[in-house]
């Protein structure tokens, strides 16, 4: 039986591991920073690695942190949503649109405030189409939101690679990392930190009543939950969160999808403890990605999108594998 | 005088453009037991979602406890009804328990977690309908007959005055079919709980409902005790199929020809 001291236990913990690879990422890159050189620039005694830790480690990790966080939120509810396990916040084509606002500005040689600004536009617009379409009968099912969204979705694929395929040669590798997800664009991390706590406190309140959402909305309803408001609004907050971390660092696939279910497969699918644990493991997860996507083959640097996926997929399947039939 | 549990005035039920219940006055009284019967189609189970407050009537209203249905809160309506559906279904899995314990939504603040007072209702109703010792069990592994007895423990973990039963007996076993119908018996009887339920047994309506309704699926709707109305002729006429009528005692049994 689910119970609030077990989830603080263990909330607890997922934060200490948080605060560990955000320490590790401090430490790492292709000038190792002792530790205590960290802190000490952490705490403002200067030093001559506190600009490397200031200017440049601390904001990318931040900005990871978040950007995992909303991702893997934004996963979880869109699994309720859709009480479709295989539901990820890329399904119903938030990132297409983006991808389409950012391949546009960046087609055209924009600077990054229009690259942002585009993505988040195309995120906004897309989250809009699919809204307008699911809805336009009144009936908003899970399977026509569903289709909806993936159709969308294709669409905006199509027009990516439409403009891949007419971009001039050096603008391409600035492209395909946007597009498999990349945190070393330079785009602030407080916007998404601001939405990660945001989202946080406008989905936790409602953590009972997405439980009985996710086993049928007739049932939720009948339990006493206003489930058309909860509805709109999860899908509203979701995307949202979506667009915004889609905004700061790419299309970075896998974390979204598969951070919810590791950790159902570790805790269990109450709400109320999957969606913080969610967001603080989904954190976790880029952080050490990135880091390992900066250190890897330094000085180059790989698109943190692959590595995620990388490190999910053994992780997940060893999981499954675990879990008694 | 206390307000009836439910009424329905002048009520209508449509679906897809054909109207099922054309003016349905209907009132339930605490310890009393309604059955709903009439063939597959007839709009049973729309009926009752719309009695239940979970589907908007096409005219007519419908009150709960003497409130206005349509401005309660859907918290205040699962206060006043517990409904149980036909199907049940939970794509991520959980445990008997939690799955039981979700019967105390209503129960609860926002901040609110189950107590362990709520632990042992819901341990209580599992024990009720003889799922003690499968706590823990995942429900994905219960057989069809256990997930609804599941779902009637979590029914009676939400502890609401009136009790809608779409088809409580689906999927149970000889044994487990007269242990519901006991249990809702000893509800109305010692706790004055209401109990509308959809049945396709005429002779269990008989044996344990005061009053039946019988949908005719065109609109109208037969209403009366249950001597007067579960007779041969009206099941005959009700079901389409001639039905013989064995009397047994206060019992009555009915063998289609």
């Amino acid at each position: 039986m689910p119970t609030r001291r077990r989830a603080i236990l263990t909330l607890v913990l997922l934060g200490l591991l948080a605060a560990a690879s955000v320490l590790v990422s401090l430490v790492s890159g292709s000038l190792a920073i002792p530790p205590g050189e960290v802190l000490a620039a952490l705490l403002g005694q200067g030093g001559s690695a506190a600009d490397i830790v200031l200017q440049l480690r601390l904001p990318r990790a931040l900005a990871g942190f978040a950007c995992g966080a909303l991702l893997a939120l934004a996963g979880a509810l869109m699994q309720v949503l859709l009480r479709n396990p295989l539901a990820d916040p890329y399904v119903l084509g938030i990132s297409g649109g983006a991808g389409v606002g950012a391949m546009f500005a960046m087609l055209l040689g924009l600077p990054l405030i229009a690259v942002d600004g585009l993505a988040f536009a195309g995120a906004l617009a897309a989250m809009l189409l699919v809204f307008g379409l699911a809805h336009g009968d009144g009936s908003w099912t899970q399977t026509r939101l569903l289709l909806t969204g993936v159709i969308v979705a294709a669409g905006c694929g199509a027009l990516i690679a439409l403009m891949l395929s007419i971009a001039e040669e050096h603008r391409l590798r600035g492209m395909l990392f946007w597009l498999m997800g990349d945190l070393g664009q330079g785009t602030p991390w407080w916007p998404a930190m601001l939405a990660l706590v945001v989202a946080l406190v406008v989905a936790l309140p409602f953590a009972r009543e997405l439980n009985l959402v996710a086993r049928g909305l007739l049932q939720a309803q009948a339990l006493g939950v206003a489930v058309d408001r909860l509805r709109y609004a999860i899908y509203l907050l979701a995307s949202l969160a979506t667009a915004v971390s889609v905004t700061t660092a790419g299309s970075i696939g896998f974390v979204g999808l598969v951070v919810p279910h590791l950790i159902r497969l570790a805790i269990g699918n109450d709400q109320r403890l999957l969606l913080p644990a969610s967001a603080l493991a989904g954190g976790t997860l880029l952080v050490f990605a990135d880091t390992l996507a900066r250190t890897l083959i330094a000085p180059q640097q790989l698109p943190v999108g692959v590595l995620t996926a990388l490190i999910g997929v053994p992780l997940f399947l060893f999981l499954l594998s675990r879990q008694p039939r | 005088m206390t307000a009836p549990l439910l009424e329905a005035r002048r009520l209508r039920v449509d679906i897809g453009g054909t109207t099922l219940v054309a003016a349905l006055d209907f009132a339930i009284a605490a310890g009393e037991r309604v059955a709903i019967l009439g063939r597959n189609g007839a709009g049973k189970s729309t009926l009752l979602t719309t009695l239940a407050g979970l589907r908007r009537p096409a005219a007519g209203s419908l009150l709960l406890g003497g409130s206005d249905a349509a401005a309660l809160s859907p918290r205040q309506a699962a206060l006043r009804r517990a409904w149980l559906g036909q199907f049940q279904s939970d794509p991520f899995g959980s445990t008997v328990l939690e799955t039981a314990l979700t019967g105390r939504h209503p129960h609860l603040g926002r901040w609110d977690w189950e107590s362990r007072r709520d632990a042992e209702l819901a341990r209580g109703a599992l024990d009720a309908v003889g799922l003690a010792g499968l706590e823990a069990r995942p429900v994905h592994t219960l057989s069809g007959g256990e997930r609804q007895r599941l779902a009637i423990a979590t029914l009676l973990t939400q502890a609401s005055p009136l009790y809608l039963l779409d088809e409580p007996l689906s999927h149970l076993d000889l044994n487990h079919q007269m242990a519901v119908l006991e249990l809702f018996a000893g509800a109305a009887r010692d706790c004055g709980a209401g109990v509308i339920m959809v049945l396709h047994d005429p002779a269990l309506a008989h044996r344990y409902c005061d009053r039946a309704l019988l949908l005719q699926g065109d609109g109208r709707v037969e209403a009366g005790a249950v001597d007067a109305l579960l007779t041969a002729e009206r099941l005959s006429g009700l079901y389409g199929h001639a039905v013989r009528q064995i009397d047994d005692g206060d019992r009555r049994h009915f063998v289609p020809e």
